[in-house]
C-alpha cells in the first residue's frame, strides 16, 4: 500500500470539499483497502466519510429511501425492507459474507470495482487498472466474464447483487457534488465499458450518493433473486436473476427483470419483460421471454455455458416469483 | 518490503543465536515489528514515483480492546490486525489471506462480527474489540469455546478464533437457529481442514445454551 493522508470530515461541504482536492472517498472500505493493498488503487487522499448523517433507512409514502452509508446487513434486516422491498434484503444476503455486510456501505457496494482476476493481476494487462494496455480476459480466462454489453477493451461483470434488484426495480440514486444535487435512475449510475473501461460510473469528480429511493410497485411483494454460483453461498454469481411479478386475474401486467453475472453492468431485461406482459404466469410464457434475453448476447471462448444458464435462471427465477405466499 | 532472515536454528552465527533465545512467535513478533516501523519513517513517506506526501504521519488512535483502553500510535496503512498483532501483541486474531476472503481475522468491532484486515485501524478511533484473548473469564472458557472442544471443531486450529468470533456473532444477530441456517451465516469463515460439522454443531449447542 503506498502511503496516503487520510482526512475524516463532518459535513458534506467539507467532504465534497476535500475530494475536489483529489481525496478519494471511502466509507466501509471493503474493497478499496483491499485494492489498495495490492497497489491496484494507489489513492494517495483518503476521505473518511463514515461521520456523515448519511445512514439509515426511511420510507416516504410506500417509497423506501437507503442512506448511502447505511450497512448491508442493516437494510437487509430492516422492517421497512423486509415490507416493501424483500426482493432487496434477499439480493443484499446472498451477497458477501456477514463480516463484510456489517461494514459495506450501500454506495461503496454501488461503486465496488469488478472482479475480474486481470484486474488485480499488476503484471497482466487490463484496461480498466491502466487504460490502453490491453484486456487479458478476452483471450485468456474468462469463465466468469460478461456475455452482454462486452467491447473489444473489456468484458468484466459488475459484481453487485444490491444494484442487480435496485436496476429491475427502477430504482433512483441521489448525488450531491460540487454543481449541486441531481437524482437519476441507479442504471444509469454504470458505463458500458466501450473504449473506457477505467471510467465505471457517470458520477462527475467528487459527487458523492446520497442516497437510494425505491419506488413501490404493486409487483413488490411477489419479487426474488435467484443467484447462481460455484457454491452455495458467499460466492459472486454466474448468474442471477431478480425478477418482479404483478398478476392480476390471470394476467401478467407487471414484470421487472434484472440479471447479474452477464452483463458488464446490471443487465435490465426489457424484451423479456414486455414478452410476459398480458401473458398468463405460466412455464410456457416464461420459456418465451426467457429466451428474450439473449438478445445481443456474445459469448467469449470461456462462457458460452452463460447463455444457457442465464434463460433456466429467468425462467426458475419467475417461478419463484409465483411461489411467494 | 525486506523480509525478516529465515529463522533457521541450525545456524550459528549472532543473528540466529538471538533467535534460538526467543520463541518462535517472540522472534516474528520483533522482527516483523522493526520492520514495519523501518518502512514507515515519518514525514519522509513517498509514492513509488517519487512525489512527496506532505502530512503521512502516525496517527494516533485510542482503542478499548477486552475492555482494556489502549493508545497508539499507527501508520494510517495498518489494519486493525496489524495494530492487534504487531503493535499490541494480541496475536490470538490471525492473518489469512489478508484480503477479506478467509475470515480468520474476524473481531467484534462495537459488537458488530467484521474483518479486521480491511479495517483501518485510522478509522476507528474510539472503538470497542473484543478478540479472541477477550472471551475466557480467567480458566473458565466462553461457552462458545467450549463448545469448539466437545465438538472438535476444528483441526489444525489456526481459523479457530475467527470462527469463534464470528459464531459470537452468528449467535448475537440470531442467526442460529439450525445447522442450514448456521452454515449460510458462518460462510465467511473458511476452514480449509473441512472441520465444518464440528464447527456448526458447536455454534448450534451455544446458541441453544444461551436461550435456556
Amino acid at each position: 500500500m503506498i502511503p496516503f493522508r487520510l482526512q475524516k470530515v463532518r459535513t458534506e461541504v467539507d467532504a465534497i470539499a476535500a475530494a475536489r482536492a483529489g481525496g478519494r472517498y471511502i466509507a466501509g472500505g471493503t474493497t478499496l483497502v483491499d485494492l489498495m493493498r495490492e497497489e491496484v488503487e494507489r489513492p494517495e487522499r483518503l476521505v473518511d466519510i463514515n461521520a456523515l448523517p448519511l445512514g439509515g433507512i426511511r420510507t416516504e409514502d410506500d417509497q423506501l429511501v437507503i442512506g448511502a452509508l447505511a450497512r448491508m446487513s442493516e437494510v437487509a434486516a430492516h422492517p421497512d425492507t423486509l415490507r416493501l422491498q424483500p426482493l432487496i434484503a434477499e439480493a443484499l444476503i446472498e451477497g458477501a459474507s456477514p463480516q463484510l455486510r456489517n461494514v459495506a456501505s450501500i454506495g461503496g457496494n454501488l461503486l465496488q470495482r469488478a472482479r475480474c482476476p486481470y484486474l488485480r493481476m499488476l503484471d497482466a494487462p487490463c484496461n480498466k487498472r491502466v487504460p490502453g494496455s490491453g484486456c487479458a480476459a478476452i483471450g485468456g480466462v474468462n469463465v466468469g466474464h460478461a456475455i452482454l454489453g462486452a467491447s473489444a477493451h473489456c468484458a468484466a461483470t459488475h459484481p453487485s447483487d444490491l444494484a442487480v434488484a435496485l436496476v429491475a426495480l427502477d430504482a433512483t440514486v441521489r448525488v450531491r457534488g460540487p454543481a449541486g444535487e441531481r437524482s437519476f435512475p441507479v442504471e444509469l449510475l454504470f458505463r458500458l465499458p466501450e473504449a473506457t473501461p477505467h471510467l465505471e460510473h457517470t458520477l462527475q469528480p467528487a459527487e458523492l450518493i446520497i442516497e437510494v429511493r425505491v419506488p413501490h410497485d404493486a409487483s413488490a411483494r411477489h419479487a426474488r433473486y435467484l443467484k447462481v454460483r460455484d457454491r452455495s453461498s458467499y460466492e459472486f454469481a454466474l448468474v442471477s436473476v431478480a425478477a418482479a411479478l404483478h398478476v392480476e386475474k390471470g394476467v401478467i401486467r407487471t414484470a421487472r427483470i434484472a440479471a447479474g453475472g452477464v452483463g458488464t453492468r446490471p443487465w435490465r431485461m426489457r424484451a423479456s419483460e414486455q414478452a410476459l406482459v398480458g401473458r398468463a404466469p405460466d412455464r410456457a410464457s416464461f420459456e418465451e421471454a426467457a429466451q428474450r434475453s439473449l438478445d445481443g448476447a456474445r459469448p467469449l471462448s470461456g462462457n458460452g455455458y452463460k447463455a444457457e444458464l442465464l434463460p433456466r435462471t429467468m425462467v426458475r427465477a419467475l417461478e419463484m416469483t409465483r411461489e411467494v405466499v | 518490503m525486506k523480509q525478516p532472515d529465515t529463522f533457521d536454528p541450525g545456524r550459528h552465527d549472532a543473528h540466529s543465536e538471538t533467535a534460538t533465545l526467543l520463541s518462535r512467535r517472540e522472534f516474528f513478533r520483533i522482527t516483523s515489528g522493526a520492520l514495519s516501523m523501518a518502512a514507515v519513517p515519518a514525514g519522509l513517506a513517498q509514492t513509488a514515483d517519487g512525489a512527496a506526501i506532505d502530512a503521512v504521519l502516525p496517527a494516533h488512535v485510542q482503542l478499548t480492546i477486552n475492555g482494556q483502553t489502549r493508545s497508539v500510535d499507527i501508520d494510517p496503512r495498518q489494519s486493525v490486525l496489524d495494530v492487534l498483532r504487531e503493535v499490541l501483541g494480541l496475536t490470538g486474531t490471525k492473518k489469512g489471506c489478508n484480503q477479506g476472503a478467509c475470515g480468520a481475522c474476524t473481531v467484534l468491532i462495537d459488537g458488530k462480527r467484521v474483518l479486521s484486515c480491511l479495517a483501518l485501524a485510522a478509522m476507528h478511533d474510539g472503538a470497542s474489540i473484543t478478540t479472541i484473548e477477550g472471551l475466557a473469564q480467567n480458566d473458565r472458557l466462553h461457552p462458545l469455546q467450549a463448545a469448539f472442544v466437545d465438538h472438535e471443531a476444528f483441526q489444525c486450529g489456526y481459523c479457530t478464533p475467527g470462527q469463534i468470533m464470528s459464531g459470537i456473532g452468528c449467535i448475537a444477530e440470531g442467526h442460529a437457529r439450525s445447522v442450514d441456517d448456521i452454515r449460510f451465516w458462518m460462510s465467511g469463515n473458511i476452514c480449509r481442514c473441512g472441520a465444518y460439522p464440528g464447527i456448526a454443531a458447536a455454534v448450534a449447542e451455544a446458541a441453544g445454551r444461551k436461550e435456556a
